[in-house]
């Protein structure tokens, strides 16, 4: 037990929990108290005293699934027992729970009467069943065989394709319909939908834990633990973020930005030292018959950065530029002004979009649709684009004027402009560039983030939502 | 040491009795903080019964309630102790010719004199108490490690006094909305719980304990619509407690069953901003 345990708390470290000593001795101390056979307590004692953070609670869910997935009273592993002999086993074992399941031997049912079966379940929402359909789901369908070196979401994508969940829904919502016999309210079928997708989402996720379970199974639980491994939100590269990740990544922006407004408004209003106000301290004295008794001080009052966020949208670096516009705006109070233009080769103002909605979401939506970037070919071109805002633009800058460029600065080989930074670095109070490349690939190929880095006052990378956290942090 | 709880179930059921609906991870949350002694940090979004949980775990107990309310600026004198200067000040006039220095230096010092506040007050009272240290995220950085001695070590060192240990180890919750990243040195010392929206099952009982004079047709509507409103992409999602305030406005307005009309006139009590009130109307298809 305490090496499972110890194995585990590694793996949580290597997915990038921070998981200290202590707490490690806590979940120990915790794991004494709740029976291991109930999963659910003994995996909420471990998350109580493992995870403290909730953002980190998928990881150490995956994590926690691949580790104790198999230690359910169904599937008590006895001793050490090779991989092959131990999948017979797993199937006999399947084959015996399934009886015991109350379905009575699903292996002799045709694909029609499963179908009936599992449309019932989602009917009645009833767990159980779920659980003993999804194991023959995927038996049957994902043709799984040990040793076969393809990933897991091959498997799903295998199963769900043969159960076609998309019609069942249909399905579903027809017998709704039958069962009021009458049309629905608009109103009642927005519900009764909602209610048959989530049925549907717990079902996709018994199929996707079966899988889990029995790849586990094959590979043991390290192999099994790398390949899930997946980075914590914080850590997701923008350039390389999957549809999901982008997903968890914008929940994630919400409470970051309320974190980080606070943090900044709080560092606006303390550790103000001033010297003393001569004239306020005078007046106040008269209060007290001309004893100065209640000093006055000029506390310093800095101005708040005006910025003006230049960014790249072609499609590269479009998510990155994306987040870092979400998240400028969401923090804009803390700036006395913003201002932003996007470009690809032809640049374009698009602060009006976000002035005129609350929504930030629908004005980044406008960005990519309305705003009018394209000049030639719609590649990359700093050089031109760099051109057109200082000849539109640049007088706009003054020296309270922070300016952002954001961009992998892959010019495609064209004339790069680099004057126009020069420029802007001599009226701007700042210039920073942000790159969402990693170091190693900067100046490689056609990138001369270097060209211009030298007349910036830094060059950041900007690879996670954490690098661009600590630097908005710095800016404002 | 004994143990307040025999079980995790134990602890559902009475704070089912108190009106308290705790799914799994709460009640096994609450049984360790128990077990191994440690405070709770409770976390997630406003009103989903974070305070509610404390209040409600002590009202199972039968203990007293303690509460520290958190706020910018707080400092120990507010926290954890005081000395009465008033009455150390009559103390020293009152007879200012027979004491000697030492005499009223050790009087004046002495536990007559020491104001307590919440933090001492809960460690070193007879009956059990439950402290709840409340919106803990809204001190500084520096004031949390106010918090540390007590909670890791139960104790509270007074330079003048000594260290004062606690009498009997209270359950302590923390919450938390989040506004910033709590110190390692606080989270290490807690159980971390956080505290999500309900699924619908729950929500709907919760609302069927907590509203008088519902019918269960109408909180499993209620539950139902609640449940898609959060799934859009709002500025504000519906707290538990705007849920139970629309359920009591329903069976006020006599409403049994909710009709699409009903629901737009009402949507203002779930929704507190316009553009969200006006997104929910839409994706429900309540406006046409």
């Amino acid at each position: 037990m305490l090496d499972l345990l110890s194995g585990f708390i590694t793996e949580l470290r290597n997915a990038g929990l921070p998981v200290s000593l202590t707490e490690n001795l806590d979940a120990m101390e915790a794991i004494k108290h709740i029976p291991m056979e109930d999963r659910d307590a003994f995996k909420y004692a471990l998350a109580a005293t493992l995870v403290k953070n909730n953002s980190h609670w998928r990881s150490f869910e995956t994590v926690f699934e691949v580790y104790f997935s198999l230690r359910g009273p169904e599937y008590a592993i006895d001793g050490d027992v090779d991989a092959d002999e131990f999948w017979r086993e797993m199937q006999e074992q399947q084959r015996q729970g399934e009886g015991n399941g109350g379905s009575g031997g699903m292996e002799g049912l045709s694909p029609e009467e499963l179908m009936k079966i599992l449309m019932k379940a989602l009917m009645a929402g009833d767990q159980a069943m779920m659980r003993a359909l999804a194991r023959q789901a995927v038996q049957r369908f994902a043709g799984m065989e040990p040793g076969r070196p393809v990933g897991g979401t091959y498997y799903l994508y295998r199963t769900l394709r043969n159960l076609d969940l998309e019609a069942m829904l249909e399905k579903l919502m027809e017998i709704s319909r039958q069962e009021v016999s009458g049309e629905l309210t608009a109103l009642e079928e927005r519900l009764e939908r909602d209610e048959h997708e989530d049925q549907i989402e717990k079902f996709k996720q018994e199929i996707e834990a079966e899988i889990r379970r029995r790849l586990v199974a094959d590979r043991g639980v390290e192999a099994m633990a790398k390949t899930l491994r997946k980075p914590l939100p914080e850590d997701v590269e923008f350039m390389h973020a999957s549809r999901d990740e982008m997903q968890s990544l914008k929940k994630a922006l919400q409470p970051l930005t309320r974190k980080l407004a606070a943090r900044l408004a709080r560092k606006r209003r303390h550790g103000r030292k001033g010297p003393l106000d001569f004239r306020s301290t005078v007046r106040h004295s008269l209060s007290y018959g001309g004893v100065p008794a209640d000093p006055q001080f000029k506390y310093p009052r800095p101005a708040k950065p005006e910025l003006m966020v230049v960014a790249d949208i072609s499609g590269s670096v479009a998510a990155f530029a994306r987040f870092t516009l979400m998240l400028v705006y969401a923090i804009q109070g803390q700036f006395s002004k913003v201002r932003s233009f996007v470009f690809i080769d032809g640049l374009d103002e698009v602060t009006e979009y976000f002035k005129n909605t609350e929504d930030i979401s629908v004005a980044i939506h406008r960005v990519n649709t309305e705003a009018d970037v394209i000049w030639v070919d719609g590649h990359s071109d700093y050089g031109h684009a760099f051109e057109v805002f200082w000849n539109k633009f640049g007088k706009e800058i003054g020296p309270k004027t922070t300016v952002l460029l954001l961009g992998d600065a892959r010019n495609n080989y064209h004339a790069s402009g680099s004057w126009v930074v020069k420029e802007m670095r001599q009226k701007a109070r700042h210039v920073y560039w942000l790159n969402p490349e990693p170091k190693s690939y900067w100046n490689t190929g056609d990138s001369i983030v270097g060209e211009y880095g030298t007349f910036t006052d830094g060059v950041y990378e900007c690879r996670n939502m954490r690098q661009l956290e600590a630097f908005v942090e710095k800016l404002a | 040491m004994t143990h307040r709880f025999d079980s995790v179930q134990i602890v559902r059921e009475g704070l089912k009795n108190v009106h308290y609906l705790a799914d799994d991870g709460i009640a096994g949350v609450v049984f360790l903080a128990d077990r191994l002694a440690k405070p709770v940090l409770v976390e997630g979004p406003a009103g989903t019964g974070k305070t509610q949980l404390a209040k409600s775990v002590a009202d199972f107990l039968g203990a007293r309630l303690i509460r520290l309310q958190c706020y910018e600026g707080l400092d120990e004198s507010k926290a954890l102790y005081e000395w009465n200067y008033k009455k150390q000040l009559l103390r020293i006039q009152a007879d200012r010719k027979s004491d000697s220095w030492e005499d009223v230096h050790d009087d004046i010092f002495g536990e007559d004199f020491l104001l307590t506040r919440p933090l001492l007050e809960a460690i070193t009272s007879e009956d059990p108490v439950v402290l709840l240290i409340d919106e803990v995220d809204r001190v500084e950085v520096e004031t949390e490690a106010l918090l540390l001695e007590i909670l890791s070590e139960y104790q509270v060192s007074i330079p003048e006094l000594g260290t004062i240990q606690a009498k009997q180890i209270p359950l302590v919750f923390l919450t938390s909305n989040n506004t910033r990243e709590l110190s390692e040195a606080l989270k290490r010392r807690c159980l971390f719980l956080h505290v999500d929206y309900p699924d619908m099952e729950r929500e709907k009982e919760i609302v069927l304990t907590r509203v008088e004079g519902i019918t269960e047709n109408l909180a499993d509507q209620i539950a139902r619509i609640v449940r898609s409103i959060r799934q859009l992409d709002l500025k504000k999602a519906p707290s538990v407690s705007e849920t139970i305030d629309w359920a009591r406005t329903l069976v006020l307005l006599g409403i049994e069953h909710i009709e699409a009309e009903q629901a737009k006139e009402t949507l203002h009590i779930l929704l507190k901003y316009q553009t969200d009130i006006a997104k929910a109307a839409k994706e429900l298809s309540i406006e046409k």
